[in-house]
């Protein structure tokens, strides 16, 4: 709705450049989108097998993994913070169900837990190491890069302790104890579509509707913004900090689980640097690190990117080295395509402003 | 400009009956009297460091007061935090806005007290509200309640943050130097919002450095030197130079404080 009268004669000069600006910042905002588009298309083109159903089911599949962690991660950048954590919580969340599926000896007795019991630990784990950041971060003031940087390496050397280094080799369960079925998650399907793939989409849409819909996403939001104007304006500031750390454990503990459920065991190493993928994931969506800007559609088509890239380069045979100078020559080139959006936004909004100031004074004339 | 007439006056909205307040051992605050009536606007003025935004944020519950008494529409009552003066219909705009510029018009208005129907935000009711509210103060100002806040000029983003003090069936609205970053056009803006408000009948406390602002739309003037209550006067019986000699001497003529207190104030 308007307030105002719409636009007067006197913004017809500023009205030609405007719109020009308007349609280059359309390209821009949707530039992830497009380079999506355009990998899909250059390298459906270049090999037979990329654009078949099978190949794109398993790139999807793959992509599932780093989503569900862009998913979290983003919370935590749209508030201004950063998430470093997430790959350690993804080992140790696969450590805690390989531990659990395997049986846990309390004094003699050895206790196995059925497969949603499993999970849900493996995510209360997730989610507990990420109140710790929250906790680092609201409580004691660290710096989120340093408190989430401390428990990349708590994480990680405690999912190495538990299991002394080993991998857990068996997470299939026996059905003599019950406890089959947490293959599941990775290899399982539904409607023909595999499980994982159906979780992305469960934590996508959950993220939009908690981003969009309730006043905690206007809160995280606000956070990003001005985190002093959001106190004053009475939002509780710490208890959506708190709230963010822990919904990017959780994630990173979904992600654990089906990275381990897909393998059938789970490694204390699993994940590691998975906490830039996700990072760079959000970034390539046009979020903003210094926080109140991004979206959870623009990290999911990250996500995509990275994965639809990666996934290209190895069927066309490129190797491994090269795939890597150019997932990094991609988050630069979106950061600097990020940084002239801006640019173009802002010079937007001062024709506005000035566009707006000069009409009440004829307003009033 | 003053609607008031004398012997007309309504009952103080807020009243502060010797408001002491000590920093350690610097007391910032000493017996301070302080009225402010519905429909007017009072200025708040004085030197730096003459303790106008420690009394500001002592009604705002930011600082308790050592002693003192504070009533708001003859009531005694006590604020222990913004929550407090919030609930009882104070409102404070602060020097630096507090907008978050990512934020569109709407969700800046109701940031922290956002109307929800279960758990999701209630968009149509909050933007309705906000229009009418901006409506009220016949701001004309905004093109849409829908863009973002760093879109804004600096007089549209005070109009915004003085629209978001009203939204909540404020009484009194209190704004730190409003119009201190603004030109001179978008100065007149606020100034004729600020009118507005008091027109409205809501009670406004204006903080300013500005004498034009001052002598523009205040209706009563309280001056703060050093610490005490120099005057609190009528804004038509005092003219620009008093207003000035009570700021920087805390007496001008036989108004204001006694020579002798004057100079104490001074030397403490």
């Amino acid at each position: 709705m308007t307030v105002a009268p719409p636009m007067s004669v006197a913004d017809a000069p500023s009205q030609g450049a405007g719109r020009r600006l308007k349609a280059f910042n359309l390209v821009l905002e949707l530039r992830a989108f497009i380079a999506l588009i355009v990998i899909i298309v250059v390298f459906g083109l270049m090999s037979d097998a990329y654009l078949t159903w099978d190949n794109l089911v398993t790139m999807t599949k793959h992509v599932a993994i780093n989503a569900i962690l862009a998913i979290g991660m983003l919370m935590v950048i749209l508030t201004g913070g950063i998430d470093l954590s997430v790959g350690s919580i993804v080992g140790l969340a696969g450590i805690v169900a390989g531990v659990l599926l395997e049986g846990l000896t309390i004094g003699g007795s050895v206790l196995y837990l059925p497969v949603w019991g499993v999970i849900l630990c493996a995510l209360a784990v997730g989610t507990g190491v990420g109140a710790v950041n929250g906790a680092l971060v609201t409580r004691f003031n660290v710096a989120p890069f340093i408190a989430t940087l401390g428990t990349l390496y708590m994480a990680r050397g405690v999912a190495l302790l538990i299991s002394g280094g080993e991998t857990y080799p068996n997470l299939g369960g026996s059905p003599a104890l019950g406890n089959t079925g947490f293959d599941v998650l990775g290899t399982g399907k539904l409607a023909g579509i595999p499980v994982s793939i159906w979780l992305m989409v469960a934590f996508g849409i959950a993220a939009v509707f908690l981003t969009r819909r309730t006043p905690f996403g206007r809160w995280v939001y606000a956070l990003g913004g001005n985190a002093r104007a959001a106190e004053l304006s009475g939002v509780p500031v710490r208890r959506v900090t708190m709230r963010v750390y822990m919904i990017s454990g959780l994630c990173a503990a979904m992600a654990g689980l089906i990275i381990a459920s897909e393998l059938t065991s789970a490694a204390p190493q699993a994940g590691e640097t998975f906490e830039l993928n996700a990072i760079a994931a959000v970034v390539i969506g046009g979020a903003s690190l210094s926080g109140g800007r991004g979206a959870v559609r623009g990290a999911l088509i990250g996500a995509f990117v990275i994965g639809f890239l990666a996934d290209g380069l190895v069927i066309l045979g490129v190797s491994t080295f090269w795939q890597i100078v150019i997932k990094g020559a991609v988050i630069v080139l979106a950061v600097i395509l990020d940084q002239s959006q801006q640019k173009i936004q802002r010079r937007g909004a001062a024709i506005a402003a000035a566009a707006a100031t000069e009409r009440p004074a004829a307003a009033r004339a | 400009m003053t609607q008031a007439v004398e012997g007309q006056q309504r009952a103080p909205l807020l009243s502060l009956r010797g408001i002491n307040k000590s920093f350690g051992a610097v007391h910032v605050l000493r017996d301070v009297d302080f009225d402010v009536r519905p429909g007017e606007v009072t200025a708040l003025v004085g030197d730096n460091g003459a303790g106008k935004s420690t009394l500001i944020k002592c009604i705002a519950g930011i600082h308790p007061f050592d002693d003192g008494e504070i009533l708001f529409e003859g009531q005694p009552v006590t604020i222990h935090g913004p929550k407090d003066a919030n609930a009882l219909g104070i409102e404070i705009v602060y020097q630096d806005l507090a907008l978050c510029d990512n934020l569109d018009v709407v969700h800046n208005m109701f940031l922290g007290r956002e109307l929800h129907s279960g758990i999701t935000l209630n968009e149509t009711e909050m933007e309705k509200r906000a229009g009418d509210t901006l409506k009220s103060l016949s701001v004309r100002t905004l093109r849409s309640l829908r863009q973002n806040v760093s879109s804004l000029s600096g007089g549209q983003r005070q109009t915004v943050a003085i629209a978001r003090a009203v939204l909540w069936n404020s009484k009194l609205v209190i704004l730190d130097e409003p119009t201190a970053a603004l030109g001179v056009a978008q100065t007149e803006q606020v100034l004729n919002l600020v009118r507005r408000l008091a027109d409205n009948g809501l009670g406004v406390v204006l903080i300013t450095h500005n004498m034009n602002d001052v002598m523009q739309v205040a209706d009563s003037i309280a001056t703060l030197f050093l610490g005490q209550m120099a005057a609190q006067v009528r804004a038509k019986d005092v003219n620009n130079t008093q207003v000035i000699e009570l700021i920087t001497a805390g007496r001008s003529g036989d108004i204001g404080l006694k020579p002798r207190e004057a100079a104490e104030a001074g030397v403490a």
